[in-house]
């Protein structure tokens, strides 16, 4: 697999969250995907994005553009230091959720993507990964 | 005041949303459209949304919220010029805009605003929110 491009910058703010749809938007379009898969991948990313300064207090995204073989596609790497999250299985079903929203962006997330993985360690924080192939 | 325009034509209101909104540019404006509710005695309240190349669930809840506060307060809200990514990525995120009714444009959402407002039916609007 070949990383034809990568870049992280940070997400610690509404203001952050704008701009990482923006750039993943800008990648999306360059990988050349359809607008349904650029809407889906937009869609993952803000959700996320959104995780990342709400309960993890700000943090990174990196951003890679991938090829295997013939296919490329797009990878999202969200980082915080936050809090972490003791139990994934329950934040992974539809409807939970311990602030203010509706409880779908983890699981929504994952429906919009190809590859889904989280990985979370309590006091020291969480990592998702997405990735969505043309 | 949030920097998304208001319009007023007639007893309605419209919101066009032209910009790529942050989470509290959201907040502003459903603050602003209630208030402006009851200080124009609106009974309709149209949002063009079909500028917004995603609707995430923050902006789903926006909607949502802004419908059910407009049905409190004896207004109706539709929700004009989805784009059809935008209705599949929704859909496939699991947001279902109980609730909100829906027009495919403008011209077609007025007409919907007017009708219910004539038929004095809001009857429908009380399934859910």
């Amino acid at each position: 697999m070949i990383v034809e491009a990568d870049e992280t910058m940070p997400v610690c703010s509404s203001d952050d969250v704008v701009r990482a749809r923006q750039a993943v938007r800008a990648r999306a379009v360059a990988v050349g995907f359809s607008l349904v898969d650029q809407t889906k991948i937009i869609t993952a990313a803000s959700e996320i994005a959104r995780n990342t300064v709400d309960y993890g207090g700000g943090g990174t995204m990196r951003l890679e553009v991938l090829r295997n073989g013939q296919r490329r596609g797009v990878r999202l790497t969200f980082k915080d230091q936050g809090p972490g999250i003791a139990d994934i299985s329950l934040v992974m079903q539809d409807g939970y959720t311990t602030g203010h929203g509706l409880g779908l962006g983890l699981s929504g997330a994952k429906r919009l993507v190809n590859e889904f993985a989280i990985t979370s360690t309590p006091g020291q924080g969480t990592e998702v990964i997405l990735a969505r192939w043309k | 005041m949030s920097e998304i325009p208001i319009l007023k034509i007639r007893d309605c209101l419209l919101v066009s949303i032209q910009v790529d909104m942050h989470d509290r540019l959201a907040m502003e404006l459903q603050d602003d459209l209630t208030q402006r509710i009851v200080k124009d005695r609106a009974h309709g309240v149209m949002i063009d949304i079909s500028a917004l190349e995603i609707v995430d669930s923050f902006i789903g809840r926006m909607l949502n919220n802004i419908a059910a506060m407009s049905r409190v307060l004896d207004a109706v809200t539709v929700v004009v010029g989805m784009r059809p990514a935008v209705a599949i990525t929704l859909v496939e995120l699991g947001l279902t805009l109980t609730g909100v009714r829906t027009a495919l444009n403008v011209d077609k959402g007025l007409a919907m605003i007017r009708d219910i407002i004539d038929r004095g039916e809001q009857d429908d609007d009380r399934r859910g929110g």
